[in-house]
């Protein structure tokens, strides 16, 4: 789609012919659907940059967006979407920026004239739609890049083993656990309890929303590997809902321990390692 | 052929396991063992597997031979050492090391034969009548 030599100096003089009504036209046009979110100045900054990158490209030749002498259009475009799928704003709206462009160009063309009019506006059309196409894929690898960021943060923030008593570690899930994070939850406790040569690990599963049979069974996963080990693994906090959605799942744990919250589950390894039973010791003796 | 070392701690044989078992490897293991176990009369075989990065369904059934073994000799075996890594893939396989017991490290395999020690000559102890009327 890309315009020949003649229409893109055609397109190149016509905007630069009237630069300051254009960027005003086309801005005006961009605001109404941005309904004042983003200020009338700095919009006005990235429509003339856009309106500059075009006429630019235009003056060396045939616009071709693929094509090397694009490169400034493209890295104007790709700046503009950019910002704006950073700045929240939806798709379409980032879209609108460039296909107001259009708007503006039937004036033009109208006003200007000549055998080819429509020729014309057929032809820089086609070149706006492709600008809009490119605006909107950066604008989605934007996006993309943004929320693997978060993906990524989210995994490291959110799997913390800690040591609750000598020889005892527990691990405080929150959030949904999906196979990627139960695998790291697992990588991260079985490495801890090699680490602190603790023999005992607690899963605290209270801030986990929700317990189907696919969390059930990452769970297990990591009780059976650490039991491989030689570690014993005690399930705590478990809701009420959740004790019935189990049982309705028809979820075993076997032989594993369950308790309600963290302090039975940390009772019931003290209670294991024997540290409770010399502290009641003297108190027989009184 | 390459043997596995057997070193005697105590009441208590130890087997470091640092190479690739082959079948002849394994099976020389299990004799020597058995004969150790017998000449030494110990009570607790511990199996260090910390050097092995796999265990397979192979390495799986030599350890679950060897601990069947020593229990008819009345020994105690655990298998100590394994790595995270090892673990999560003998889950992912599931497989499972049915009749094997296991510890963290050398020293907890040794505290767990200890204490199964223990235990079982307290109830020899408490079945004795003799002990029981001693203490007042």
């Amino acid at each position: 789609m890309a315009l020949s030599a003649e229409e893109s100096g055609r397109l190149a003089a016509l905007l630069s012919g009237q630069a300051e009504r254009v960027t005003h036209r086309w801005t005006e046009t961009v605001a109404g659907s941005l309904r004042g979110r983003l200020s009338q100045a700095e919009l006005r900054r990235q429509v003339q940059d856009l309106h500059q990158a075009i006429v630019d490209t235009g003056q060396q030749g045939a616009i071709d967006l693929s094509a090397d002498t694009a490169a400034e259009l493209r890295a104007t475009l790709s700046e503009l979407s950019r910002g704006r799928a950073r700045q929240g704003f939806s798709a379409t709206e980032t879209a609108i920026s460039i296909f107001a462009l259009k708007d503006v160009l039937v004036e033009l063309v109208q006003e200007a004239g000549g055998d080819n009019a429509l020729r014309d506006y057929v032809a820089f059309s086609g070149l706006v739609d492709e600008m809009g196409l490119f605006t909107f894929e950066s604008f989605v690898r934007t996006r993309e890049s943004l929320i693997a960021d978060q993906a990524e943060q989210l995994l490291e923030l959110s799997t913390p083993v800690v040591k609750l008593w000598e020889g005892v570690v527990a691990v405080p899930l929150v959030g949904t656990l999906d196979s990627a994070r139960a695998q790291v939850v697992m990588e991260r406790l079985l490495q801890t309890l090699v680490d602190t040569s603790s023999p005992y690990a607690i899963i605290d599963i209270t801030g986990v929303p929700a317990v189907d049979t696919q969390v059930a069974q990452h769970i297990l996963k990591t009780v059976v590997a650490a039991r491989l080990m030689g570690a014993d693994c005690i399930i705590s906090g478990i809701r009420p809902q959740i004790a019935q959605t189990i049982v309705a799942l028809g979820i075993e744990f076997g032989d594993i321990a369950t308790k309600a919250s963290l302090a039975d589950a940390l009772r019931h390894v003290l209670r294991l390692t024997g540290v409770e039973s010399t502290r009641r010791q003297p108190r027989r003796d009184a | 052929m390459e043997r596995v070392p057997i070193l005697k701690i105590g009441d208590i044989l130890l087997v470091s396991i640092q190479l690739d078992m082959s079948d002849q490897t394994a099976v020389a293991l299990q004799e020597d063992l058995a004969e150790r176990i017998v000449v030494t009369g110990c009570h607790g075989v511990i199996i260090d597997i910390t050097a092995l990065d796999i265990v397979d369904s192979f390495v799986g059934r030599m350890l679950s031979t060897i601990a069947s073994i020593s229990k008819v000799l009345d020994a105690e075996t655990v298998v100590v050492g394994m790595r995270p890594a090892v673990a999560i893939t003998l889950v992912e396989l599931g497989l499972s090391l049915n009749g094997i017991r296991t510890a963290l490290n050398v020293e907890r395999g040794m505290e767990l034969i200890a204490a199964a020690r223990a235990d079982e000559l307290e109830y020899q102890l408490d079945d004795d009548p003799d002990a029981e009327t001693a203490t007042p």
